[in-house]
């Protein structure tokens, strides 16, 4: 082996210094946008187990830089304008090393996030402590207000916003949903141990009392481990309870392992309605033996929602078709909020009257602004001041003749203005 | 009605686990050295299935036709040419290269195939059920896949304890030197083991992919448990690993009956439990060397 030219001790020594001290060296951030360029950041699972939220992030992207075309106008002038995308792999703690890129490296102006708790809480949590201006979304707002440590009126954020509808919205959803068709309202839940699954199991914030008052009786066999292989505990718990209704907040692999192997031990509910898992048409189709077919969940967003893009000027119908023109597919329920991170992004840059974080907060916290997903707009939701609340419908995929599935909006009471396109079926099996 | 359930779900799982260990056994029962990159070698196995059923169209269960030799050529060259070239300087050596080789296959995985969990899809035989008593099925794929387990283990042990080539192998797991003397070439015979063991891989890569999802980063977990099932079982020994397996499996579905979260914390305490009171294992083949 050749030799090193440092012995070991110095090498030790040297790393420990450069580890000791290059935060506080890089930490000292620029003052004003470097050569005139504002950088906006942007980190979403564009591979692993949550891949198929992101599938259009690029679609987006694209779509963002050609509509500025490199410029931006603001209240403090002119500058270039960068969008830094990376990519998670589906994992928290790279979510984190990927925020400290974009912070430490890029000196981004701006950070955006989207999709899950587990990117957006790191993300966000390193920008809340490094004074970088975070705007996030899709991700209950339970599970990323009170997976951060927030208190309603004792603490608070004020680098951090983020716009989406939470559990009590999904519960109406839900319950609209199963009320739609005869059962036994006994629900079974899959609850992982993850932020999301502890959210929605929590017994004084979550599923549980809400279900009680609604007049489900509830069997929650306990949190499980993300990724396992054998689901026949919670399948023997439901027969034994008669569960005709499955819910849960589960990873797509889980819930094509679980669904494989209920199918196996006969067990056959009449919904199975879990949030995160069936998103988009390709992920529902890839559920062995077309099981996939008549899965129900949220509708949050897509062509039946009837708003416009303040970037682009497109409608929701226009922005779907565009995406089936440029890539062949179907439309995603997450281009919606993609589009619209990038919207509330832009539209805060313009009024920022100076280049640094505390005047983008400012214009970040003065947002009031109709995006393609609903309106935004910080500071109204007592609760957290840091949460805007945007609307939610309830679906089905159902298997359209074309032999594809579509999500088809079957539930609007929560926000009448989504038009629904479709009647509720059972679950086929 | 759920106690059996529970129980037999677990045998079925504990079949899944003997397999993930049964390739591990072997090499260790023989070479006496732990392959670190066991889990990621199964992991890789599932994605040359993956492949194979993506270029040739083949189901993923015709794949192994391809699978089982090229798995064997690849153990038999990693041995030939890497390996045994340290066998001289102890055990500490081919760890370590089985603990690079481990991010070696992760990686290249990752830059091939992306992070993105697959899965293999072998059609209706995934969710086929057969019920043995009204409220009391169980899924065909994995009885198979104990099937295929026993049939394995059974002809590995008929090959270990009737063949004169599993008589060679078994001599070399014994007294390397002496068996040198008899005739035998060491390094072939651990060429062949590591063959052998790499194309029973091959079987368990393309069990778990259809039964599961994969990515690039599953093969520590799946070593976890294949390290359990023979530390449970006993080193080195075939039956061992049968026995390791069912009591991996049973341990992991009763905790998970209980509560699910106990779930694989009960399969570690099983582990712990047997390490403390037995720690050979149950069966141990192996003699401990000075």
């Amino acid at each position: 082996m050749t030799k090193l030219h440092m012995n070991r001790r110095q090498l030790i020594k040297a790393t420990a210094a450069t580890t000791l001290f290059a935060p506080s060296i890089l930490s000292a951030r620029r003052a004003h946008a470097a050569g005139g360029t504002l950088r906006v950041g942007y980190i979403s699972p564009r591979s692993g187990a949550l891949s198929q939220i992101s599938e259009s992030d690029g679609f987006v992207i694209d779509a963002i830089r050609s509509a500025m075309g490199g410029k931006i106008d603001t209240a403090a002038g002119s500058f270039d304008f960068e969008i830094i995308d990376k990519d998670t792999q589906s994992d928290p703690n790279r979510a984190g090393d990927m925020a400290s890129d974009l912070i430490y490296q890029d000196e981004v102006d701006l950070m955006l996030v989207g999709s899950t708790p587990d990117t957006t809480n790191p993300v966000a949590d390193l920008c809340e402590l490094n004074g970088v201006p975070c705007i996030s979304n899709a991700t209950p707002w339970q599970s990323w207000y009170f997976g951060r440590g927030g208190v309603p009126g004792e603490k608070t954020f004020t680098y951090t916003n983020h716009f989406f509808w939470g559990s009590e919205d999904l519960l109406e959803v839900y319950f609209g949903l199963w009320n739609g068709l005869e059962t036994n309202k006994v629900v079974g839940a899959l609850w992982p141990n993850d932020p999301d699954g502890i959210a929605f199991a929590d017994a004084e914030l979550g599923f549980p009392p809400a279900l009680k008052d609604a007049g489900f009786t509830l069997v929650d066999p306990g949190r499980y481990q993300n990724l396992k292989d054998d689901f026949s505990a919670e399948i023997n718990a439901f027969k034994r309870a008669g569960v005709e209704i499955v819910t849960g907040v589960m990873l797509p692999p889980d819930l094509a392992t679980f669904m494989a192997q209920s199918k196996q031990m006969g067990f056959t509910p009449k919904f199975v309605t879990v949030a995160k898992a069936a998103l988009t048409p390709k992920g529902v189709a890839s559920f062995p033996d077309g099981l996939g077919a008549n899965l129900s969940g949220e509708y949050y967003w897509g062509p039946q929602f009837p708003y416009t893009s303040s970037l682009t000027g497109q409608t929701t119908e226009e922005l779907c078709a565009a995406y089936a023109e440029a890539t062949g597919n179907q439309w995603l329920q997450g281009t919606g909020y993609v589009h619209s991170l990038f919207e509330a992004a832009i539209d805060t840059l313009k009024r920022t009257t100076e280049v640094n974080p505390e005047a983008i907060v400012e214009a970040m916290n003065a947002t009031d602004l109709d995006t393609c997903v609903g309106h935004v707009k910080w500071g109204d939701f007592a609760v957290a001041p840091n949460v805007a609340k945007t609307p939610v419908a309830g679906g089905q995929w159902q298997l359209t003749e074309a032999g594809e599935y579509e999500l088809v909006c079957t539930f609007n009471d929560v926000a009448p203005e989504i038009a629904t396109n479709g009647t509720l079926q059972e679950k086929v099996w | 009605m759920i106690a059996i359930s529970t129980a037999l779900n677990g045998i079925l799982l504990g079949g899944l686990y003997a397999l993930y260990g049964l390739g591990l056994s072997l090499t260790f029962g023989i070479m006496r050295t732990v392959n670190l990159a066991h889990g990621d070698v199964i992991v890789l196995a599932t994605y040359l299935s993956l492949l194979t059923t993506q270029i040739l169209g083949f189901t993923p269960l015709m794949s192994l036709v391809v699978l089982v030799p090229v798995m064997f050529c690849i153990g038999y060259g990693l041995q030939r040419l890497v390996l045994n070239r340290t066998l001289k300087d102890g055990m500490m050596p081919a760890v370590i290269i089985t603990f690079g080789l481990s991010f070696v296959i992760q990686n290249g995985l990752l830059l091939g195939f992306s992070a993105d969990r697959q899965v293999l899809r072998q059609g209706a035989v995934e969710t086929m059920g057969v019920t043995l008593a009204p409220g009391l099925t169980l899924g065909l794929f994995p009885i198979l896949t104990l099937g295929v387990l026993l049939v394995l283990i059974f002809a590995l042990q008929a090959f270990m304890g009737r063949t004169l080539l599993g008589r060679a192998f078994r001599a070399t797991s014994d007294d390397p030197n002496t068996a040198e003397l008899m005739g035998i070439d060491g390094r072939k015979i651990y060429g062949l083991a590591m063959g052998l063991a790499f194309a029973i891989i091959a079987v368990t890569g393309v069990i778990m992919g259809i039964r599961s999802n994969f990515s690039p980063f599953d093969g520590p977990a799946r070593l976890i448990f294949a390290f359990e099932v023979i530390i449970i079982g006993g080193m080195g020994s075939i039956y061992g690993v049968l026995a390791g397996g069912l009591i991996l499996g049973l341990a992991q579905t009763i905790g998970g009956a209980i509560s699910p979260t106990y779930f694989q914390l009960a399969g570690h305490l099983a582990t712990l439990g047997i390490l403390a009171v037995r720690p050979s294992g149950l069966f141990p083949e192996t003699i401990e060397k000075g």
